[in-house]
């Protein structure tokens, strides 16, 4: 084909790179700094939009549309900053003491706010901003006509790249950005007032999204879909050119882009597992990123944990009681009350597995969601094309999701910390693009219908048993295990790798078959969820179900076993309550989440387990006495 | 500590008043037929806002005029589906076992249209689809206690193949979102143009993701094939930033273009001046159909609201009407009684007579097909004539061939 297509084709790659490139920048200079994984950045990039609509609608009639139009973009940019520093004053601030992770389930409450504002304050409908002045005709390059406002954004790109070079490395401030990047601990050692460089940072971040966003308006509307759909490919990029290094965001964002430009070209399909493909080669490559470094802090935030010990008396009454009220609720609870039951075992047994890699193991998962699905899709593929029933299926299906597991499990234990999560985030968006996409098999996005339990368990009440029975096996399984040996040396593996390879654990194979062993169960509650539902679709498998999960687990807390049980209920009921009652559902759902983080740092049981268990409040020493005794106790009363 | 206190005391209340709300119980219990209804509020805004507008404003016109089932009132239950099937199965078993309403329409998405309709024909419930285009509603996967409003993506593709045979065109170009509605219309787009016009061919296909079109490189993909025609299934954002693209890029100078669902209001009006002239599309030219029926409609709309009607809220309108037209036929709130009286029930609707076709659960509503044109700074269709969904449906061979028996 002709060369000067293929010229035009590289520079329109180079357009998009830019746009790719400007959101992510902010994101890997926040994460470097703050270590937060902020899902808000793609909210600050539809702010940013939305900002510069009004505000070009404002200004361009009063100073004219080349000024005005100029000065909406920054001070668009601006504005999202100030947001972005406001959500650090009034939110991050109050949880930087609690796990890591928490910030990022306070970023997702600000998602849903967010969502709902601008719906509220701009209307659903699409807002078309103006062209941008100076640049709203085309020129002619080999023949072929291209937008000149594409070409400066190609020159954003490097230009903002360049700012910040400059920033980082001719500014004292920039230093510090660096250094805290390198090391936060040593540079709050030194005495830096790190407070306030957070402050700085969010800025920055936030500006860069608005500013990406304000750019966008010329060729997209405004629109309220923009967050949601940025948000995924922004990490993507982030995460292959390293966290927290901007160029390798910058190089990132180019490959991308270019291959989006001419894989449509070859694949027209490819567009919706591109990047996630990309991502997942690079990190086996290089776990890393392109230009990422080792992270340097090994802490995942479990310092003030406790042992896992066998249960107390009280809490064995505590589980006994609850499993007899689970037993005869459905004496009162209507039809609706027990499908609302049994799908609060489903996601607490969702949860409870991601927490066995996430708790035990320290592996965040962003791509759980995955193991779940392919549960359900493994049921619902032996019932829909090799007609077996509900028995059959509710047994092999979750092989499906442990094989998934095994696979995938053996590629991502080599990863840790941030590049793992996105790994298996990867993995969960190949599976969910190949159900999308396989239409012949999986029904594509409409998915698989008239997937209803055997006559025997159809009625509600018998289904509640025997889900129940299986959620609660497979619960009571993860449960033995965790206390088993083998969890212990999860738990050694994750509080210091180092030394547990000193003493002769094979860390990664513990790892990975703990990661299939969670796969598996979570493959356990989608075959239960299925048939609940009678129905499976791409959405099991997507980011908001793996997010959900993770809300979960992050909601109950973390650092108990309980804790995603408790999370699971919470989350699902709060959910199932208040989706029917507003069109705000998302903006209350996004407040409860924010006030139950900012209330209980440690999630809810572990407020619980902190206030109602004094026997925690001992010494140290007097707990481990106890402990040492009750286990002796068990050993002795054991028969021999 | 007393802040945290707070906010705790602020968790329980939020907690406990999500508890008792949704219990809207009326006081006339006994003489009302309760109906539950179920669509993507939140995440479809944009359609979903002027759907529930007209729906509403039937129900007051049919309970101000006598109600249904010889004065009974219609009394809706409304609630948001979520707009994933997980949850809208939920929802909808809320709407059936905790409500205890008689039947339910609505729905947005087609998977969850299909996961909701699959729920109707386990529990034997009645479910009228309001918005879910995918032909696998009707056709592969109907049942009995499934029908749908909407005219289907096929025959919305039908009309604008018809319209678009004068223009002698003979190589295409596809762009379509990639996921079912896409796909499915692509599909159709080949079987129907090949039926039309062997000779005709499809020399590019481009699938972006949904919200995420690359439109520079989309637009000059396109152009490297350099085909007569194209026939565009985006909407929304990715066809505003395809329409920005294509404009300067010369993509649409000198072309057909065949574009689903571009006139509808909804569409139509944030466009604007940006207008793409002269393209062929499905839609809906509200301000310019001067039946009465539609102009006492308009007129209703206009009053109650001071908003002008989108399509969503001639569609939301219209299903009320069904309603009560199938209550008053079938004379009780029997779900089988009402199947068999929505098979083949004729209704008067702002568009003209509909009916509820017996063979596939379709209704007959149609479309309006028209040019693109910009007028005082606004889209406008012109040209344009109503499609009639009754010429434009599956025939009965094809039905046959796909649709389960009962």
């Amino acid at each position: 084909m002709d060369p000067a297509f293929f010229f035009i084709q590289f520079l329109s790659g180079l357009a998009s790179a830019s746009n790719l490139f400007l959101i992510a920048c902010g994101l890997t200079i926040i994460f470097g700094v703050t270590r937060i994984v902020n899902f808000a950045h793609g909210s600050f990039y539809m702010l940013g939009a939305y900002l510069a609509y009004t505000l070009t609608a404002q200004l361009m009639p009063i100073l004219g549309d080349v000024v005005g139009f100029w000065l909406a973009i920054p001070l668009a940019a601006a504005a999202v900053g100030l947001l972005a520093v406001l959500m650090e004053l009034l939110l991050l601030r109050r949880i930087y003491h609690s796990h890591e992770l928490f910030q990022l389930l306070a970023t997702f409450g600000v998602v849903l706010i967010v969502q709902d504002l601008v719906q509220t304050v701009w209307g659903p409908e699409e807002l078309f901003g103006p062209r941008a002045p100076g640049f709203t005709s085309f020129v002619v390059i080999f023949g072929f006509r291209f937008p000149e406002y594409q070409l400066v954004l190609i020159a954003a790109g490097p230009l903002v790249l360049g700012a910040i070079w400059l920033l980082f490395n001719r500014t004292r401030w920039g230093n510090l950005v660096r250094a805290a990047t390198q090391d936060r601990e040593m540079v709050g050692a030194l005495g830096v007032n790190q407070a306030r460089l957070f402050t700085g940072v969010l800025f920055l971040g936030g500006f860069l999204a608005g500013l990406a966003g304000a750019l966008q308006l010329p060729v997209e509307p405004a629109n309220p879909f923009m967050d949601v759909n940025i948000i995924a490919e922004a990490f993507v990029v982030t995460v292959i050119g390293g966290m927290g290094n901007v160029l390798g965001a910058f190089l990132a964002a180019l490959i991308i882009a270019q291959l989006q430009a001419f894989g449509i070209l070859v694949f027209p399909q490819i567009t919706l597992v591109l990047p996630f493909l990309v991502m997942a080669l690079v990190l086996v490559v290089r776990p890393w990123g392109l230009l990422g470094k080792p992270e340097t802090t090994t802490s995942h935030g479990f310092a003030g944990d406790r042992p896992l010990r066998p249960l107390g008396r009280t809490q064995q009454l505590l589980i006994a009681g609850t499993v007899a009220i689970l037993l005869l609720l459905p004496l009162v609870l209507g039809e609706y009350g027990q499908k609302l039951a049994l799908e609060v075992f489903v996601y607490a047994l969702l949860a409870f597995s991601l927490n066995f890699i996430m708790g035990a193991g320290g592996m965040v998962s962003f791509g759980h969601a995955a193991y779940f699905g392919l549960g359900g899709y493994g049921a619902a593929l032996l019932v829909h094309h090799l007609g077996f029933g509900m028995e059959i299926a509710l047994l092999a299906a979750p092989l499906f999701a442990g094989l998934g597991a095994l696979l995938f499990g053996w590629f991502v234990v080599r990863l840790s910390g941030v590049y793992f999560a996105m790994l298996t985030l990867a993995f969960a968006q190949i599976v969910w693009s190949t159900a999308f996409q396989w239409v012949e098999l999986t029904g594509g996005d409409n998915g698989m219908i008239g997937i209803w339990p055997s006559d025997w368990a159809s009625d509600r009440t018998v289904y509640y048993y025997l889900s129940l029975l299986v959620c609660g096996a497979a619960i009571a399984f993860l449960w033995r295990a965790s206390h088993a040996p083998f969890g212990y040396t999860l738990r050694a593996g994750r509080d210091s790798t180092l030394r547990a390879d000193a003493i002769g654990i094979d860390l990664k194979r513990h790892q990975w078959l703990a990661f299939a062993l969670a796969g598996t169960c979570a493959g356990v509650a989608g075959s239960v969820f299925v048939f609940s539902k009678g129905n499976i679709d791409p959405g099991s498998l997507a980011i908001p179900t793996s997010v959900d999960a993770l809300v979960m687990v992050l909601l109950g807390g973390i650092q108990t076993l309980t804790g995603p049980l408790v999370g699971g209920a919470v989350f699902h009921l709060l959910e199932a309550q208040i989706l029917p009652l507003t069109d705000y559902w998302r903006a209350l759902l996004g407040a409860a989440i924010l006030v139950l983080v900012i209330a209980f740092p440690m999630g809810i049981a572990g407020f619980l387990r902190d206030k109602l268990l004094p026997d925690d409040d001992r010494g140290d020493d007097q707990r481990e006495a106890a402990a040492r005794g009750a286990a002796e106790k068990g050993r002795a009363e054991a028969p021999t | 500590m007393l802040r945290r206190h707070l906010l705790i005391a602020g968790a329980a209340l939020l907690a406990a008043g999500t508890a008792i709300a949704p219990s809207v119980t009326p006081a006339q219990a006994q003489e009302s037929v309760k109906v539950g209804e179920l669509f993507s509020y939140a995440r479809m805004a944009a359609f979903a806002d002027p759907y529930r507008k007209g729906w509403q404003l039937a129900v007051e016109e049919i309970n101000a005029s006598g109600g249904v089932l010889g004065g009974k009132t219609l009394e809706i239950v409304s609630r948001d589906d979520g707009g994933t099937t997980a949850d809208a199965v939920r929802v909808a078993d809320e709407l059936v076992t905790n409500e205890g309403v008689e039947f339910l329409f609505g729905t947005f998405f087609s998977n969850v249209g299909l996961a909701v309709g699959d729920y109707a024909k386990q529990r034997r419930v009645l479910f009228i689809a309001a918005e879910p285009l995918t032909d696998a509603l009707t056709m592969a996967q109907g049942n009995r206690y499934t029908f749908r409003m909407r005219p289907n993506t096929y025959m919305q593709t039908k009309m604008l193949v018809e319209a678009g045979r004068e223009s002698g065109a003979k190589t295409w170009a596809i762009v379509a979102p990639n996921y079912e509605y896409g796909q499915s219309a692509a599909a159709n787009f080949k079987a129907l143009l090949a039926e039309m016009d062997p000779e005709a061919e499809v020399v590019v296909e481009q699938y972006p993701a949904l919200g995420k079109i690359d439109a520079g490189a989309t637009t000059q993909a396109i152009l490297g094939a350099n085909p007569d025609g194209i026939f565009n299934a985006t909407f929304a954002g990715d066809q505003a930033k395809l329409v920005r693209e294509g404009q300067l890029r010369g993509l649409f100078e000198g072309r057909t273009v065949l574009s689903l669902l571009t006139g509808e209001p909804e569409y139509l009006a944030p466009m604007g001046a940006e207008t793409p002239e002269g393209w062929i599309v499905t839609g809906y030219p509200w301000e310019q159909i001067d039946t009465p029926e539609h102009l006492a409609f308009v007129e209703a709309y206009q009053a109650k609201y001071d908003d002008f009607p989108r399509l969503a809220s001639l569609l939301g309108y219209s299903i009320p009407y069904v309603i009560k037209e199938m209550l008053d036929k079938a004379g009780s709130t029997d779900t089988e009684a009402m199947v068999d009286a929505l098979k083949g029930l004729e209704v008067e609707t702002p568009t003209g007579p509909v009916t509820m076709r017996a063979i596939d659960h379709q209704a007959t509503m149609g479309a309006w097909v028209g040019r693109l044109t910009v007028e005082d700074g606004q889209g406008k269709m012109v040209d344009w004539y109503y499609a009639d969904g009754a010429d434009f449906a599956h025939t009965p061979e094809a039905v046959k061939a796909v649709r389960p028996a009962e």
